[in-house]
């Protein structure tokens, strides 16, 4: 029964969320001086005349006034149509799908290895707490959340590919192979240097805050007994440690799609990913407006998601909750 | 045989105010204390007279911006660092004061299983159980499922499981109806017939003048007395100190006199 | 422990000073295009070497820095007054106001940062203005939830409640018990904006928002310099963005240990 409810409230928010942000980014949108015929003809500018002009805008429904457009646009996208983006020529939504496609493996991969890899780390220094193991991984963190992504993206090209010619310089397939051809081997080839800059991103907020939380539960009165029955060390990690650090390790994570959307729009733009990223920067740089309105939606639901996910986890997993609520029904 | 010697122990907390100055707050002054093999000593002190902290400095386990003078000595050796990680949990067991100190995340059963150190855990855990009258079923719950006097039970479980020579008992009884402290302190008892030592720190006078062999009196961080359990009877006039005196007259079962500077934590 | 802090916040306010310095002293004649002088690695006449048009890379890297510190100062000064004024007003006029707010702040972290900002820089159609307002806008929500919770806590403390039971009038409890309270909380916290605040600044000027190629900012430097990577000019790409480091890093402890003075609770560990 909870459980059910909790959906419909999540789906109630999700609902609301959106169409708050539609119509803002939308208003926003009217409000630019922008113009969207302009962004779309481009440098051909001076060739157009008056009337193709108005053709355009009349084939984008832009010479209708903004209420009425905003409307037309939100019968549209609740039957599953988000418009045509000028830039690709091909309906929003497929140009997401097929973008996002690309983008879910390279974040899936960061994030799984931030995660990881700012978990151990920041274990370790909790667990290490004043020696210079400790102060080296805080220093790192520290370094890393002042770190620009992209420069650090920049620096690995440098490195691994044009002084030691490891890795690809870019895209998401060697160039000049069908597509038939691309083997996952090779997907995975082009994908190590983004997905490893990616995920350099996520390790300083992961592991400062498994660190930060470690200490709490060090200092706890249950660790302190733990200490008293003879538990040290990595029995003691494992047994208390870990066991009450992972929820809110997995819930930060998982809350921090935001940060990872962000940094994968600029991490594909150094590496040239052909992914959603460089489809929102393409987007904003080029004015291409259906598509960036249905990219900030698309993002929007993205962060939902990972915020939702992380109350189920906390729901399904946390005995105090979950047993909890079986002995109340 | 004496198996714990505490000598001229000294704790201290360092502070750091708003301008990071920093200000050392005495906890404990020059305390001496010890036990022998199979004796019960109680520390009585009102709440806030250290006595958590003497539990958790003669295991090591004082928080880092403590600092700690004077001589622990237990079998005649200094309790260091390395000697406690050996003996921790093997030796010398803690009963802590509540069920804060149990893991929320871990089936109870399960804490009481790790403690133990002799034998089988699981068969050893069982037995504790049954003999502390708790149900087997108990051991599958959370620490957050448990009632008051069930949780202080298991705390007792795993001292019990661990056959440790050393029991220091932190305030084991508040809480609990006057037939479950009855069957704890008769626990303790056994458990010292058996040649454990027991240290039993507590607020409860009456407990620990009826189980122990020696009472001790913290005050302030000061030991003010120590008294053989005997002279605790009829209206104290065996007792030589006033503090102590009027600690004992100040009971509920005695006439009510103005005690001195007692707050209760109840 | 206090004069080692002494000693990281001078060393941070050197090293922010120093590009605005270093930019205000270096003449623009080094940004002109030299051609005999292009592609050439850092030495002692070009410490950050030059491009290929022969600029000197150094005066554009400080000229950037220079740029950036300021974009960031007035986009975290404009963000850190949005976050205060909304957090009080969120604590102190009423439920729909705070509910309001509250769901404000909600909405705006649920668009991704980055999203946000293309989006804002490029309703305004970019340029300095732009980027400004972009990061302004979007960096508020933590402090103002901080600002918020802090005031909330400080309504319902103690000495608040009897002041007000002594007959204090609202003003005097203002500023006697709250102001001392929040203000440094509110410099502080407008202070961990910057370094924040320089990033995105860079960010977006990296991906092309924003500044004209002209002006020498360090995402423009940094952006120009992909081009080049291949033909082995590291320096295009390593001087100006270790600077950029250099900067935040410097601007985050500066924060960081102010906080130290501020709420040195959070540091007994």
């Amino acid at each position: 029964m909870r459980a059910t409810r909790m959906l419909m409230f999540q789906l109630i928010r999700l609902v609301l969320l959106l169409a708050a942000v539609s119509i803002i980014t939308f208003a926003l949108i009217s409000v630019s001086p922008i113009d969207p015929v302009q962004a779309y003809i481009g440098a051909d500018m001076l060739r157009v005349g008056e009337e193709q002009r108005a053709a355009i805008a009349a084939y984008w429904g832009l010479d209708q006034p903004p209420i009425e457009r905003f409307l037309h646009w939100l019968k549209a996208i609740v039957q599953g149509d988000m418009g045509t983006s000028m830039i690709y020529r091909e309906p929003v939504l497929e140009v997401i799908k097929d973008r996002f496609a690309h983008s879910f493996v390279l974040l899936l991969a960061a994030w799984l290895l931030s995660g990881v890899i700012g978990f151990a780390a920041g274990s370790l220094a909790a667990m290490k707490q004043g020696t210079w193991i400790d102060r080296v991984i805080q220093w790192y963190c520290y370094a890393l959340s002042s770190t620009p992504a992209f420069w650090a993206g920049l620096l690995l090209l440098i490195v691994f590919t044009v002084w030691l010619p490891i890795f690809p310089v870019g895209l998401a397939v060697p160039a000049g192979v069908s597509a038939e051809q691309v083997t996952w081997l090779d997907r995975l080839y082009h994908m190590v240097l983004p997905a490893i800059t990616l995920s350099l991103v996520g390790i300083s907020n992961i592991a400062l805050h498994t660190r930060e939380k470690l200490l709490e539960v060090l200092g706890s009165d249950y660790v302190r007994f733990a200490r008293a029955r003879g538990e040290q060390g990595f029995l003691l990690w494992r047994r208390h440690g870990a066991r009450n650090i992972m929820l809110p390790a997995i819930t930060l994570q998982f809350a921090s799609f935001s940060e990872l959307f962000g940094g994968a729009v600029l991490i594909e733009q150094v590496f040239s990913y052909p992914g959603l990223g460089q489809a929102t920067v393409e987007a904003s740089t080029r004015g291409d407006v259906p598509l960036l309105m249905g990219i900030v939606l698309f993002s929007t639901l993205f962060v939902f998601v990972g915020n939702a996910i992380a109350e189920w986890i906390y729901r399904l997993v946390d005995p105090r909750i979950k047993e909890g609520y079986r002995h109340e029904t | 045989m004496t198996l714990l010697d505490i000598r001229d122990l000294s704790i201290s907390f360092a502070m750091y105010d708003r301008w990071l100055r920093q200000t050392t707050q005495p906890v404990i002054q020059s305390l001496s204390l010890s036990l022998e093999a199979g004796e019960i000593v109680a520390v009585v002190g009102a709440s806030g007279s250290g006595k958590s902290l003497l539990a958790h400095a003669i295991l090591g386990l004082l928080p880092q911006n403590a600092s700690v003078a004077g001589e622990i000595m237990f079998e005649g050796k200094p309790l260091t660092a390395a000697a406690l990680s050996k003996l921790r949990g093997s030796k010398i067991a803690l009963i802590p004061q509540s069920v804060q100190y149990l893991d929320p995340l871990m089936t109870v059963g399960k804490q009481v299983e790790q403690a133990a150190r002799i034998g089988q855990p699981k068969a050893l855990r069982q037995s504790i159980f049954r003999s502390f009258r708790l149900p087997e079923g108990a051991a599958k719950l959370y620490p957050f499922q448990l009632s008051g006097g069930m949780a202080r039970r298991v705390l007792v479980s795993t001292a019990a499981v661990s056959g440790a020579r050393l029991i220091i008992a932190d305030e084991p009884t508040p809480g609990l109806d006057e037939a479950v402290i009855q069957e704890t302190l008769r626990i303790f008892q056994d458990l010292s017939a058996s040649g454990a030592a027991i240290l039993f720190i507590t607020h409860d006078l009456a407990a620990a003048a009826q189980i122990a062999d020696r009472v001790a009196v913290l005050r302030e961080g000061r030991l003010v007395d120590i008294s053989p359990a005997s002279s605790f009877a009829g209206m104290g006039e065996a007792l030589s100190h006033p503090y102590t005196r009027a600690l004992w007259q100040a009971l509920p079962q005695h006439q009510f006199i103005e005690a001195v500077g007692w707050n209760d934590e109840a | 422990m206090r004069r080692s802090v002494y000693i990281r916040i001078c060393v941070a306010a050197v090293l922010l000073l120093l590009p605005l310095l270093l930019a205000a002293l270096l003449s623009s004649d080094r940004l002109a295009t030299q051609l005999d002088q292009r592609n050439l690695a850092p030495g002692l006449e070009h410490l950050f070497g030059t491009d290929w048009l022969g600029r000197d890379m150094f005066t554009r890297t400080m000229k950037g820095l220079a740029l950036s510190i300021g974009v960031g100062f007035l986009a975290a000064v404009a963000s850190g007054l949005i976050a205060g004024s909304l957090g009080l007003m969120a604590a102190t006029l009423g439920k729909t106001v705070d509910r309001i707010i509250t769901w404000l702040i909600d909405l705006c972290l649920s668009v991704p940062h980055l999203v946000l900002l293309l989006l804002i820089s490029f309703v305004l159609g970019g340029g300095v203005k732009g980027v400004v307002v972009a990061v302004a806008l979007s960096h508020w929500p933590s402090l103002a939830r901080l600002m918020r919770a802090e005031i909330l806590a400080l309504k319902a403390s103690e000495y608040v409640l009897v002041a007000k039971q002594m007959g204090r009038s609202a003003w005097w409890i203002a500023t006697r018990h709250m102001l001392p309270h929040l203000l440094p909380q509110f410099i502080v916290g407008t202070l961990l904006l910057f370094p924040h605040a320089i990033l995105h600044e860079a960010a977006i000027t990296f991906l092309g928002m924003g500044l004209s190629p002209h002006q020498p900012a360090i995402g423009i430097i940094l952006s120009e310099s992909m081009k080049y990577l291949s033909t082995g000019m590291w320096w295009l790409a390593f001087f100006p963005g270790l600077c950029l480091f250099v900067v935040v890093r410097a601007f985050d402890m500066l924060a960081r240990s102010l906080y130290q003075f501020v709420d040195p609770a959070r540091f007994q560990r």
